[in-house]
């Protein structure tokens, strides 16, 4: 591997080929058997009987789809009509989480922009303050954003004191303090793939427009824009798949009128209640809506990168 | 590349935006960080800053719920976050130090696979799984759960940090009749160290914040934090809830940056 020295890190080392196999094995254990694994098993169940105390029969059925799909009247021997509710639920979650994705990057964008164009030293330090808020636990960050935005919270008071309002503005139980939480709880994700396109645009480009009298906006919306698409692609993709299916931020924010995917889920495990083959076949929806929507933007990705040469 | 005029490269507003943006992040967790302070025994009133709130979590009624359920979150916290990281450690010296081969693909795949399934979804199934097998949910579920899930966070910054040094560390060390172990153990890691390092704190944290998983396979009466603050946040926001959440705020922070500051570290000069 003398080569290894003259082209840098980038050269795919071998030193450990014979032994790939298990240094892999433990990854491929606990993921398959924990992650995968389960998966698969949940497809089977949203194929089996429920029981009425939570919990499955194992006998073969099609009712958990037939229910999300179709209403056959109160007693099930109507001709089935469509059943609205779920698809409803499931549009406003699309809806929801395309709002939020919006908001991301009318917000991400120029933030990733501003941040990509600051003295190469710094940058990180804007990169990292961005990041910070991410971590810290989802659950306290949606607390806190309702406990901000309430009737009697801090932002009404201050509102109020400074006179610009007479009476509260009611935020949450609103659909867009729902919106407000998710952008809250991944913006990051909008941020960070956006700051890396432009980072690598070459400014020279700019210049170029400028020359040939171009506007600035025109230079950022037919030059700049074009060329960091597949950073916003990327950015919008990662802020509504992990929106849609968010349960946190709908269940606190939203109340019971701003019904997620999320929320439909997680009742029918809760308690004796539940429906478990529904709630089965409500997340492989999701999860087969939430494949389609990666495997469309890993071919896009793989056609600019081919387009880019 | 030509050195271009700042004055092309920047848009009006964009600036102001940004600060907005900072705002937008930090105004919730700086507030309720004030309010935990609060003497005041209502959320809306402020008189006065006291600790009392502090004290009531140590000492309140319900102080033993919280000190078993921090005691389980920090447990399950680092045992997941070691486990993890060797795994993703070993992981990633297959993949980066193991030449081209076909499952590479399918690996990468499998290993992102966390990040790319609803966490809701990977709740369900975790749930499905666990009671499919007649495992009784409880301390064990969660763990193993919380091994899996961490697993993606952990590797990103391991194998980021693997993919920059060069193999001509281990190379030379092999010329001079290291045997690969001795290479593994006295070269590579202590070259990843950092790596290892952000990628066992960012393991940490994402493991101590984990709430749907969590919910999902925890069973009755075992609570971790996250479980125990929602379980009390469904009946209104206290002023205890907020002197936790200050503290947990402040401990994932204080990770993180250090976290940051170790990958930042350059020890291969």
């Amino acid at each position: 591997m003398a080569a290894g020295a003259a082209s840098g890190g980038s050269a795919r080392a071998d030193t450990y080929k014979d032994a790939r196999g298990w240094l892999l094995l433990p990854s491929w254990a606990v993921l398959g058997i924990f992650v995968l694994g389960p998966v698969c098993m949940m497809l089977i169940y949203s194929f089996l009987t429920k029981e009425f105390r939570g919990g499955v029969i194992w006998e073969f059925s099609l009712a958990a789809y037939d229910q999300f799909f179709f209403d056959r009247g109160l007693f099930g021997d109507e001709p089935p009509t469509i059943e609205w509710t779920y698809i409803t639920i499931f549009w406003r979650s699309i809806w929801q989480a395309g709002a939020a994705t919006l908001l991301s990057l009318v917000i991400g964008f120029p933030t990733a922009y501003f941040i990509a164009t600051r003295p190469e030293n710094v940058r990180p330090v804007w990169v990292f303050l961005i990041t910070i808020p991410y971590w810290v636990n989802l659950l306290i960050r949606t607390v806190s954003m309702k406990f901000l935005l309430r009737d009697q919270g801090p932002l009404n008071d201050f509102l109020i004191g400074t006179g610009l309002i007479d009476s509260p503005i009611h935020i949450v139980n609103t659909n867009f303090a729902v919106q407000l939480g998710l952008f809250y709880s991944y913006l990051p994700f909008m941020v960070l793939p956006v700051y890396a396109a432009v980072e690598r645009y070459n400014f020279s480009l700019s210049e170029a427009a400028a020359d040939l009298y171009a506007s600035k906006w025109t230079t950022l919306r037919r030059i700049v824009l074009p060329a960091v698409k597949p950073g916003v692609v990327a950015g919008c993709i990662l802020v509504f798949v992990p929106s849609m299916g968010s349960f946190l931020a709908p269940d606190l924010l939203g109340g019971a009128k701003n019904f997620m995917i999320g929320s439909l889920i997680e009742e029918q495990f809760k308690g004796n209640a539940g429906n478990w083959p529904f709630g089965a076949a409500a997340s492989m929806i999701l999860l087969t809506m939430v494949l389609i929507i990666l495997m469309f933007s890993a071919r896009q990705q793989a056609k600019a990168d081919k387009a880019g040469g | 590349m030509a050195h271009v005029n700042d004055n092309i490269k920047a848009y009006k507003g964009f600036r102001s935006i940004t600060l907005l943006c900072l705002v937008v992040l930090y105004a919730p967790l700086v507030i309720v960080t004030i309010y935990s302070f609060n003497a005041s025994q209502s959320i809306t009133n402020w008189e006065g800053i006291s600790l009392r709130w502090y004290a009531e979590v140590f000492t309140g009624p319900e102080s033993e719920k919280f000190k078993v359920a921090a005691f389980n979150s920090f447990t399950i916290a680092i045992i997941a976050a070691t486990a993890s990281t060797a795994i993703a450690t070993l992981a990633a010296t297959a993949m980066v130090r193991g030449g081209n081969f076909k499952l590479r693909t399918v690996s990468f795949g499998l290993i992102s696979l966390p990040l790319m399934v609803p966490e809701i979804v990977t709740a369900v199934a975790t749930l499905i799984f666990f009671n499919a097998i007649g495992f009784t949910r409880g301390y064990m579920t969660i763990l193993v759960a919380h091994i899996a899930f961490c697993i993606p966070f952990a590797y990103l910054p391991i194998s980021a940090r693997m993919q920059g040094i060069e193999d001509s560390f281990e190379q030379a060390a092999m010329d001079l009749y290291a045997t690969r172990r001795q290479a593994f153990t006295k070269i590579l890691m202590p070259l990843m160290a950092p790596g290892i390092i952000s990628g066992f704190l960012l393991a940490f944290i994402v493991s101590l914040d984990d709430f749907i998983i969590t919910n999902f396979v925890k069973g009755a009466g075992v609570e971790t934090l996250p479980t125990a603050i929602f379980g009390s946040v469904k009946q209104g926001i206290k002023p205890n809830i907020m002197a936790i959440s200050t503290m947990l705020l402040s401990i994932s922070i204080v990770m993180v940056t250090i976290s940051y500051f170790v990958s930042k570290s350059d020890n291969t000069k």
